[in-house]
């Protein structure tokens, strides 16, 4: 990639449409449930419409969308990484151990997001150098990893984090944009820019797309995958950080079932699941759809099992929906 | 198939040095009643591998049935508790009959709309989890509500086994004559070695897939009424995460996850091996805590021997292109 002194060709993501079809586009459709969502949020509640409460509903999203676009990246080039949920809880247990021998702020921060990069290098490595199929290996690294979480911690907790190190989780920069949020913005253009505008983003498609035509055109495709487990990894670190720190606390049980909503969310936002195509703005949106869907439920009371229905319906609907769709026109 | 015959006496090499190992030390772990009690244990990882087993070899996964297993548990729970003089035969039919229902929404999902199989059973995972606390709102179904039978079913002893251990012995025998004896077997592997070939041969593979998932689907409503019977308790979270055992159990019996290859023998033996971990560790005195990372472990152990023994040694033109597919 680095042989690329010449400006590259442009190959879109998807042929040049006019605006009629943009229109039609999955993002444009998702920004409109978003809206929807949003309207039909501030009708059913009155303390919907609030700057406070709806800082509070981006905490909703804001550590699993971390996650998720680094794991777009990785669907969009064919792989899958379900122990992301477990990395957060070995992680936190990195983070738990730390503070126990005395560490300050930042070797907490600095152990969370080394045990993440570690844990993604190790799940990249097992699926770049053995060529094991990525979702058997994170199957059994999603056990292992929350393991030996349990055999560190049993069924105790750490707790009594330095006061400090709550910045992260509940600080606030400006008036209601809080860290995390701040830090999901950043993120967002990082990877939109990194997916769309760089070499190293087109790869990641070509990868998708055909991964054998792809290293025969020169991509070094293993390299490109080690990159994206190994980012995973350190988003899944990152999101450690934010919510140990936002909770305060950390349990073996930590963020379970987390890695369902993150792949609901990459899913969501018209990432195809089986790898060739996706979009970071999509991800994005659907963050706020999941964050404004939980948030609303969470208003009227409906208690949290009870919200994983919807996430699960979501998840199915988004993708039979269409189908359905075009079987019935069809 | 020489090599598959040697990878499952591999495996039951180890079960086997696993189980001196421990007996050296604790002679009682080889009691005759101690071995009873952990086949019985391990029959419901048993039952629900051999469904899981066939879901694996059409090229799908089916996340959902732990959670299949305890809607359809608690549903059974529920009906005892309302009829407690309704016969357990009928219970146990029904059972079978809801797990299969269940099944069959993950399996038309996935031949109807071709939603990709993993997609398709984390979404029911957790819907049929909230499902349950809908049912119920999060209570539990204790002991004492259920009837004396409704409980007693799984635990009755004939022959010095109890009825769960039999159950686990007719399944796997049932799947290895289907597998091995049945069209419908052969179809479960000719659809997961070649799809393309399938259906030139005449076989509907979407058909297959879903027969596939209403048979794990079935298995797991078994095993539902089974849980609940023999742990005399219903409630949300029950068998919580017990679906990566038994991926897990599949995966170390050398069922392979591209589909296609694998047999019941080496399920079992999978299954087993799980069984005698999580029996021997509060043995042997070490936490229970670690079984979980000792299955994670084994999974990836298992799946990288396996990928390193079924490895085609066909000429390599590419080196690293192999990595790449």
């Amino acid at each position: 990639m680095s042989l690329t002194e010449t400006a590259p060709r442009q190959i879109p993501d998807r042929l040049r449409s006019p605006l009629a079809a943009k229109l039609k586009s999955w993002e444009s459709l998702l920004l409109a449930v978003a809206i929807g969502i949003f309207i039909l949020n501030s009708l059913a509640s009155p303390y919907f419409l609030n700057a406070w409460n709806l800082s509070d509903a981006t905490f909703n999203f804001t550590e699993k969308a971390m996650i998720a676009f680094a794991m777009a990246l990785l669907i969009i080039s064919g792989e899958i990484d379900l122990s992301v949920a477990s990395i957060i809880a070995l992680a936190s247990t990195a983070m738990g151990v730390a503070m126990e021998m005395g560490a300050g702020t930042p070797v907490l921060v600095l152990a969370g997001l080394t045990t993440g990069l570690i844990c993604g290098g190790f799940n990249g490595l097992l699926v770049t150098r053995l060529g094991l199929p990525s979702i058997v290996v994170t199957i059994g690294t999603m056990s292992l990893f929350r393991g030996i979480s349990y055999i560190i911690l049993g069924d105790g907790a750490f707790r009594g984090y330095p006061s400090d190190f709550s910045w992260f989780g509940q600080g606030y920069v400006f008036w209601v944009i809080s860290v995390e949020f701040v830090i999901f913005a950043v993120l967002a253009v990082f990877y939109g820019v990194l997916l769309h505008k760089t070499n190293f983003g087109r790869s990641v498609y070509a990868i998708g797309n055909n991964a054998t035509g792809a290293l025969f055109s020169g991509i070094r495709v293993d390299r490109v995958k080690m990159i994206l487990f190994l980012l995973t990894g350190l988003m899944a670190g990152l999101a450690a950080v934010c919510l140990t720190s936002r909770l305060g606390s950390t349990r073996p049980s930590i963020a379970t079932g987390m890695e369902l909503e993150v792949v609901t969310m990459v899913v969501l936002g018209g990432v195809n699941i089986l790898g060739g195509s996706g979009s970071i703005p999509g991800v994005v949106i659907a963050a706020f759809v999941m964050g404004l869907v939980t948030f609303g439920l969470g208003l009227l009371n409906v208690p949290g099992i009870v919200m994983s229905i919807f996430i699960g319906l979501l998840l199915i609907g988004v993708i039979a929906l269409p189908r359905l769709w075009s079987m019935w026109r069809g | 198939m020489n090599a598959l015959k040697s990878r499952e006496a591999i495996l039951g090499g180890a079960i086997l040095v696993l189980v001196a190992l421990i007996a050296s030390r604790f002679p009682g772990f080889i009691a005759p009643a101690n071995i009873i009690a952990v086949f019985t244990d391990t029959s419901p990882l048993m039952i629900l591998a051999m469904g899981q087993m066939v879901v694996i070899l059409t090229r799908c996964i089916d996340l959902s049935v732990a959670a299949n297993l305890a809607l359809t548990g608690m549903v059974c729970a529920i009906i005892n508790v309302a009829a407690p003089g309704l016969p357990v035969a009928l219970i146990l039919i029904f059972a079978l009959f809801m797990g299969a229902a269940l099944g069959a929404i993950n399996g038309l999902l996935v031949w109807k709309l071709s939603i990709p199989p993993i997609v398709v059973t984390l979404g029911t995972m957790t819907i049929f989890r909230g499902v349950i606390f809908l049912l119920t709102e999060g209570k539990w179904i204790n002991a004492h509500e259920m009837s004396p039978s409704f409980t007693g079913v799984p635990r009755q002893d004939i022959l010095g086994l109890p009825v769960l251990g039999w159950i686990g012995i007719v399944v796997a025998v049932v799947m290895m004559v289907v597998m091995a004896r049945t069209t419908l077997g052969r179809a479960f592997f000719a659809v997961g070695g070649n799809p393309h070939a399938a259906v030139y041969t005449g076989i509907n593979v979407g058909r297959t897939q879903f027969l596939a998932f209403v048979i794990s689907g079935m298995l797991a409503g078994l095993t539902g009424y089974l849980w609940v019977a023999r742990y005399a308790v219903a409630y949300v979270d029950i068998a919580g995460g017990f679906e990566l055992d038994v991926v897990a159990a599949c995966v170390i019996g050398g069922i392979s996850i591209a589909g296609g290859a694998g047999t019941v023998v080496g399920t079992l033996l999978g299954a087993l091996f799980l069984g005698v971990v999580k029996n021997a560790l509060p043995v042997i005195d070490v936490s229970p805590f670690w079984q979980l990372a000792i299955s994670g472990a084994a999974i990836i152990i298992a799946v990288a021997f396996n990928a390193q023994s079924g490895r085609s040694k066909g000429r390599v033109i590419l080196k690293s292109a192999e990595h790449a597919q």
